[in-house]
């Protein structure tokens, strides 16, 4: 089975040096399902940012997607970004644009022709449940339909792997249970899912 | 409405900038213009003992455009007290020969003193009378008019450029965040930063379209027409292919400067 991700003796830390995880090595099977969990300050938001490279290893190795993190250049980042899905605590949407355009962002940058983007983002809209709402903006959404368009967003490019930092955190118990059923159904499609 | 505020405070300031450029050219041409005048009036008096070749004169520096003879008819004509003709050209060739000198332009008080130096090296010229004192008053009060302008002109282009300096906070305030949410989903620097330098260029466009409206009015404008024949001068207000082009340029220029800026100050949020 491949390995999504593969961690060696990984050290990560803040510019203030202060060690948040030390020289841990662990690694993740694609299909996999996986939940981190732990204590308050235990480092798990810190691990979740240095998987998608807003925080580079101090120590050790760390592979992701075949992507080294340590020491990686600018375009290989993107280049791993580009296959990856993201869905953050707090939404993380562009408030500018519409939550149709926010979920076609990442089809933009990987460069999908438009009509392909269209469909791909009208199929999502219904599956999440959000069509009829599709020319409005995030703030005119509940936090439960923002999360939905995030998590819409983080499938629309049918990412190897998707990371999740606490995508129910701030949300009922509706909009939580329509979030696992789709982390769920994105599994089932041998995707790998991290969530803390 | 939301999108012309987007656009109002640097298309204000790029117009700023456009319009005391443009004024300092303005200007510099008329200077240029006005010095032409003077150098078609000006001219520089020699006197000799002997006859002296025009060439001789012409080789005495490159600024030297024409020599011409001052005959001294009209003197001789008051001195005529009953003189017989053979004295009367006695006389002539007694008294000394002078030659008016045209130059190529209206000189700095440098080039006159070169001028008179070389002149003078020739044994047989005896005097140089460049007219200085009024000259250097002109030139002085010409270089004196250009030295203001430069420096309003450029004060102008310092405070709103400052003035941009703010707006690129504003910018980045604005532009930030969508920045770094699309970085990270993988989307390469140009890709992030296309809508400010579609927003800048545009802003550029609009400032060079109002800049080129504005000075084609003043350009035919009767008053301002008027105040340029009282003086004298003859000049192209405003060109409006080249002096359009260079405010473009100017101002695009300026754009993706302050575009640029705000996409190498961009960090990602960590």
């Amino acid at each position: 089975m491949d390995k999504v991700i593969i961690a060696d003796n990984l050290s990560l830390a803040y510019s203030n040096n202060e060690t948040i995880i030390n020289k841990v090595s662990f690694s993740i099977n694609s299909g996999n399902f996986i939940f981190i969990t732990g204590a308050s300050g235990s480092g798990k938001s810190t691990l979740l940012k240095s998987l998608y490279g807003a925080l580079k290893p101090k120590e050790g190795s760390l592979v992701v997607g075949g992507v080294e993190l340590r020491g990686v250049s600018g375009s290989k980042l993107n280049f791993l970004r580009k296959h990856i899905g993201i869905v953050f605590q707090d939404y993380k949407l562009i408030k500018e644009w519409t939550i149709e355009k926010n979920i076609m962002l990442p089809l933009i940058i990987n460069g999908y022709e438009k009509t392909v983007t269209q469909n791909q983002v009208d199929s999502l809209l219904k599956h999440v449940r959000l069509k009829h709402q599709a020319g409005k903006y995030p703030l005119e959404l509940s936090g439960g339909e923002q999360q939905r368009v995030a998590m819409a967003r983080a499938l629309s490019h049918n990412p190897i792997l998707i990371l999740a930092d606490e995508p129910t955190g701030n949300l009922d118990d509706y909009s939580s249970q329509l979030i696992w059923n789709l982390l769920e159904g994105a599994n089932t499609q041998l995707k790998t899912t991290l969530s803390l | 409405m939301k999108s012309i505020k987007n656009h109002l405070s640097l298309v204000i300031a790029l117009l700023s900038i456009l319009f005391s450029l443009q004024v300092f050219i303005i200007v510099d041409r008329s200077i240029d213009s006005y010095k032409e005048n003077l150098a078609t009036t000006y001219s520089v008096v020699v006197v000799s003992n002997k006859r002296v070749e025009d060439k001789v004169i012409m080789q005495a520096n490159k600024i030297v455009a024409e020599v011409s003879v001052l005959t001294p008819d009209s003197v001789i004509q008051r001195l005529n007290t009953g003189m017989t003709k053979k004295n009367m050209e006695l006389l002539k060739l007694t008294l000394p020969k002078f030659y008016k000198i045209k130059l190529t332009h209206y000189p700095t008080p440098k080039e006159i003193q070169k001028l008179t130096k070389n002149l003078l090296s020739n044994k047989s010229i005896t005097k140089v009378e460049s007219f200085s004192h009024n000259h250097d008053i002109t030139y002085k009060l010409l270089l004196l008019f250009k030295s203001v302008i430069t420096v309003f002109s450029a004060s102008i282009f310092i405070v709103t450029i400052l003035l941009i300096f703010k707006e690129l906070k504003i910018w980045q305030f604005k532009h930030n965040e969508r920045m770094s949410i699309m970085g990270l989903f993988g989307a390469p620097t140009w890709l992030r930063s296309a809508v400010l330098f579609r927003l800048s260029i545009v802003d550029a466009l609009i400032a060079s379209a109002l800049a080129f409206a504005l000075f084609s009015y003043l350009s035919s404008s009767a008053w301002i027409l008027t105040q340029f024949d009282y003086i004298g001068i003859k000049i192209v207000i405003f060109d409006p292919l080249y002096d359009f082009l260079v405010l473009l340029g100017v101002a695009i220029f300026l754009s993706i400067m302050l575009a640029s800026m705000i996409v190498l100050g961009h960090k990602e949020e960590v």
